[in-house]
């Protein structure tokens, strides 16, 4: 078991979604988004200048901040 | 509500799910566009007939979910909720079937009989995707239909089934299921809401709404009466449950797996993802081509919309020029001539010559949106405008402000989130607009060297800028504070765009623009005409009528010597002649040919004149010399009536009423009528101020107000300095006020723009003119 914030993945790294933390609106809108404890998930690639980064959950790829992928922990063991 | 015969349907989706090309397909052109009342989210509502049915489509906006959390999603579940379409059209994206189900999951749960529409069939197909129509019409209780949106393939389809499915009892649709922990308490609350009778929501939705401590749902109920028992149990019931399980995220949880169960069912083969989508992805963002292709998208845009779009400007503008000429002499009386030609003619002229951006601006604005490169450009982009307290997807806004406000803040509509595009809206008028530039260059012009003129220019720009940011700062940090927003984008895959999609966006656009923008322009600008043109009956300081009379008398009598050694009894006697004089005229009337000349010299062309015909030249010289120089005289005397009349007008008027006001930063009564006329439209400041100093001035040819600015003892560089500051800020136009009326769908916007914009300018005017005086620049 590995568990890493979905900010510290490097670009091609993915794994499973165990939790996201947060309140009210941001994780909610995680969530719609299909940001959900048990959701795949894999680094694309981040902007230019470093910030948004790129991932791809249930098939669609989704631009998010760093600010918001610090609420995400991500299991990278399960993902290979 | 409509007649009986009319089936009401409402189209639900995903953004990026295809949901306005299926629309689009359906209803052509007949849509119509309006707001929800009290919101600024758009209302779109289309009608078509089929199989002697009446169908009425209202577009809901595009979301990923039904929460409470976003307007766009409570107007969208309240429409359900509230009107009670006959039926919902679920429009889904085949290749993002998944996380389209999610809604579906949401839709399901209102109880109403719902299509499923299965869009971009071909793309599914392509990224190997095979789902199972039959289990998932099964799964989810509702027909299932199968179309490709762009080739608008299956609308036929879609109707059959709309009409089929409107007469044939819903079928039941199978209940999201909540687990165990959750159901019990449901089904109590479920059960108190049948006995309590309140029957204006699905009753199992109600019961979960409440559950889930839904704000916009326990607010509404709260207002019945007799609901408080309802409300209580509620309270308890989620106490209760708080420890067992996350009360704010289990819901979602069990929605995702529904979602997920459904999905596993239906899709028999899963896609690849390496698309030709991401292929082109991986260009377009790439960390290093992807921001030099940004830009040289940008600028090409940038260029189309402002620098091509200003071409029809100047054939609108020529040809609202010509329409007046040629009204002119048919209106005898001065006062109605007047308002039709300057007032009239001149508005609807302001409120066309914007159609040709807007049309271009949409243009841009479709393409970018329906290929899938807008995300891609917030992407790249938001890191830098995050900085500034912004969204990256308002780069492009504050882009096009530089060239016109107008655009930009029509541009605004493509930030989803409302406080984003408010913000945004509100800092767009700060971009120094093209209209701007001939009021810096003209008082560069006259009062700094060229040197000293650019870095002053520059000083505008950036001032903009800086305040516009400032702004941003503050009002996100104040007045659009709240929750936060997350940053959560999709980034749909590539489409190519269909031209019927643009051609309605574009289409659609121009017409808000024209009916909600356009009449407020229109009377807007007849008010600022009527105050710089009446009252009508100055008392002129000498009779101007007996002068040009005089003048043109003087003119026949200085030729006729000439033309007398000619043998001529008249000008027009001799064809040729009259030709050549005409000719050289027509050259001399050319600004561009006589830029720059001294008094006594001849434009260029006036050469080739001699060479075609020596005789004829030497014979037209002394004649023209005559004729330039009355004309001349007659300009002078035209600019010093007008001059005056300006100077008794309204306008000056309120110039000297507000002078005391304007004093502190330098400005004189002069100033201040410029200042009331420009808010009409900034590049006005020159031609207004050309008027006052009777010189002949517009925003294309300065160089005579510029001589007599720099000798006006009134203005020096710190004043010039103070105006250019006061005109950057003071208000936006009114075209750009009457843009955010439409765009705000309010009034209070608009008008606070224009306030704090007002005390803004003069504080900084303020600040500007002293520091500058104190700089010894007085």
């Amino acid at each position: 078991m590995q568990s890493k914030k979905l900010s510290e993945m490097k670009s091609g790294e993915q794994g499973i979604v165990e939790a996201v933390h947060g309140h009210g609106n941001i994780s909610h809108r995680l969530v719609d988004m299909g940001i959900v404890k048990g959701s795949h998930i894999r680094i694309e690639k981040l902007a230019p200048l470093g910030d948004p980064v790129e991932v791809k959950v249930k098939g669609c790829a989704l631009a998010l901040r760093m600010r918001e992928a610090d609420l995400i922990d991500v299991n990278c063991s399960e993902g290979e | 509500m409509t007649d009986a015969g009319t089936i009401r349907i409402a189209l639900a989706g995903n953004p990026n799910c295809g949901k306005t090309t299926i629309f689009n397909n359906i209803t052509g052109a007949k849509q119509h566009v309006g707001n929800y009342p009290g919101v600024t989210v758009e209302k779109k509502e289309g009608q078509c007939e089929y199989d002697g049915k009446q169908l009425l489509f209202i577009d809901l906006p595009g979301t990923y979910s039904l929460t409470a959390r976003s307007l766009d999603e409570v107007v969208a579940r309240n429409v359900i909720i509230n009107e009670k379409p006959d039926l919902i059209v679920n429009v889904i994206d085949a290749s993002n079937l998944e996380r389209n189900l999610y809604l579906s999951a949401q839709l399901v749960e209102l109880g109403r009989p719902m299509v499923l529409v299965l869009n971009m069939m071909d793309i599914a197909e392509r990224m190997g995707i095979k789902i199972d129509i039959d289990k998932l019409s099964r799964q989810l209780g509702a027909t299932v239909v199968t179309v490709i949106g762009s080739k608008n393939i299956g609308t036929q389809d879609i109707l059959n089934t709309i009409v089929d499915a409107a007469h044939r009892q819903p079928k039941d649709n199978p209940p999201v299921h909540y687990g165990d922990v959750l159901e019990p308490s449901i089904g109590v609350l479920a059960d108190a809401i049948q006995k309590s009778g309140i029957i204006r929501y699905p009753v199992r939705w109600l019961a979960v709404k409440l559950l889930e401590n839904d704000s916009d749902v326990v607010a509404q109920l709260a207002a019945i009466e007799g609901t408080n028992r309802m409300i209580a149990m509620a309270a308890t019931l989620r106490d209760t449950l708080k420890d067992k399980v996350d009360l704010d995220f289990v819901f979602a949880q069990y929605r995702h797996q529904f979602a997920v169960s459904v999905y596993n069912d239906a899709v028999v083969a899963v896609g690849s993802s390496d698309s030709l989508s991401d292929r082109i992805d991986r260009v377009l963002t790439n960390r290093i081509a992807g921001l030099p292709i940004f830009m040289g998208i940008m600028w090409l845009m940038f260029n189309v919309v402002i620098e091509v779009g200003a071409i029809p400007q100047d054939w609108l503008s020529a040809g609202f020029d010509a329409l007046g000429k040629w009204v002119s002499p048919m209106i005898a009386d001065e006062q109605l001539r007047s308002l039709v030609v300057d007032g009239a003619i001149g508005g609807v002229g302001a409120v066309l010559s914007f159609v040709p951006l807007i049309i271009l601006l949409y243009l841009f604005i479709s393409l970018l949106e329906d290929t899938g490169y807008m995300a891609r450009a917030a992407f790249l982009i938001d890191r830098i405008m995050r900085a500034c307290g912004l969204h990256g997807k308002s780069f492009i806004p504050m882009l096009l402000g530089f060239g016109c406000n107008v655009p930009g803040i029509m541009a605004a509509r493509t930030l989803d989130n409302e406080k984003d595009r408010m913000v945004t809206i509100l800092t767009v008028p700060f971009m120094s607009c093209g209209a701007r530039l001939p009021v810096y260059t003209l008082l560069c012009a006259a009062f700094f060297s060229e040197s000293m003129g650019g870095t002053v220019l520059f000083a505008m720009y950036a001032g903009g800028i800086i305040i516009a940011i400032a702004l941003a700062v503050l009002l996100r940090q104040y007045v659009f504070k709240g929750e936060r927003e997350p940053f959560v984008m999709e980034l749909p895959p590539y489409h190519v765009p269909t031209l019927k999609g643009v051609l309605i966006h574009m289409w659609e656009r121009t017409i808000l623009y024209l009916k909600k923008a356009g009449t407020i322009i229109l009377g807007a600008s007849i008010l600022v005409w009527f105050l710089t043109a009446y009252p009508m009956d100055v008392e002129y300081s000498r009779d101007y009528d007996a002068a040009q009379a005089t003048v043109t008398t003087s003119i026949a009598e200085r030729q006729m010597p000439v033309l007398q050694s000619l043998g001529l009894a008249a000008l027009d006697d001799d064809e040729n002649l009259s030709a050549m004089v005409e000719a050289m005229t027509a050259a001399a009337a050319d600004k561009e040919a006589v830029k720059g000349l001294e008094a006594g010299q001849y434009p260029a062309v006036f050469a080739e004149l001699e060479a075609q015909n020596p005789t004829l030249y030497r014979q037209a010289l002394p004649l023209y010399d005559i004729q330039k120089a009355g004309d001349d005289e007659l300009a002078d005397l035209k600019e010093a009536q007008d001059s005056e009349k300006l100077q008794q007008s309204y306008a000056a008027s309120i110039g000297h009423f507000v002078e005391p006001v304007l004093r502190p930063l330098g400005f004189d009564w002069k100033i201040g009528v410029g200042l009331v006329a420009a808010t009409a439209a900034k590049e006005v400041m020159v031609s207004t101020l050309g008027t006052i100093y009777s010189v002949q001035a517009d925003e294309n040819d300065d160089s005579n107000l510029v001589r007599y600015l720099s000798q006006d003892p009134a203005f020096n560089p710190a004043v010039a300095l103070s105006l250019m500051v006061f005109c950057l800020l003071y208000m936006p136009c009114l075209a750009t006020l009457a843009v955010m009326k439409r765009e705000t769908n309010s009034w209070k916007w608009p008008t606070l723009a224009a306030g704090y914009g007002v005390a803004l300018a003069w504080i900084m005017a303020f600040a500007v003119y002293h520091i500058a005086l104190a700089a010894g620049l007085g």
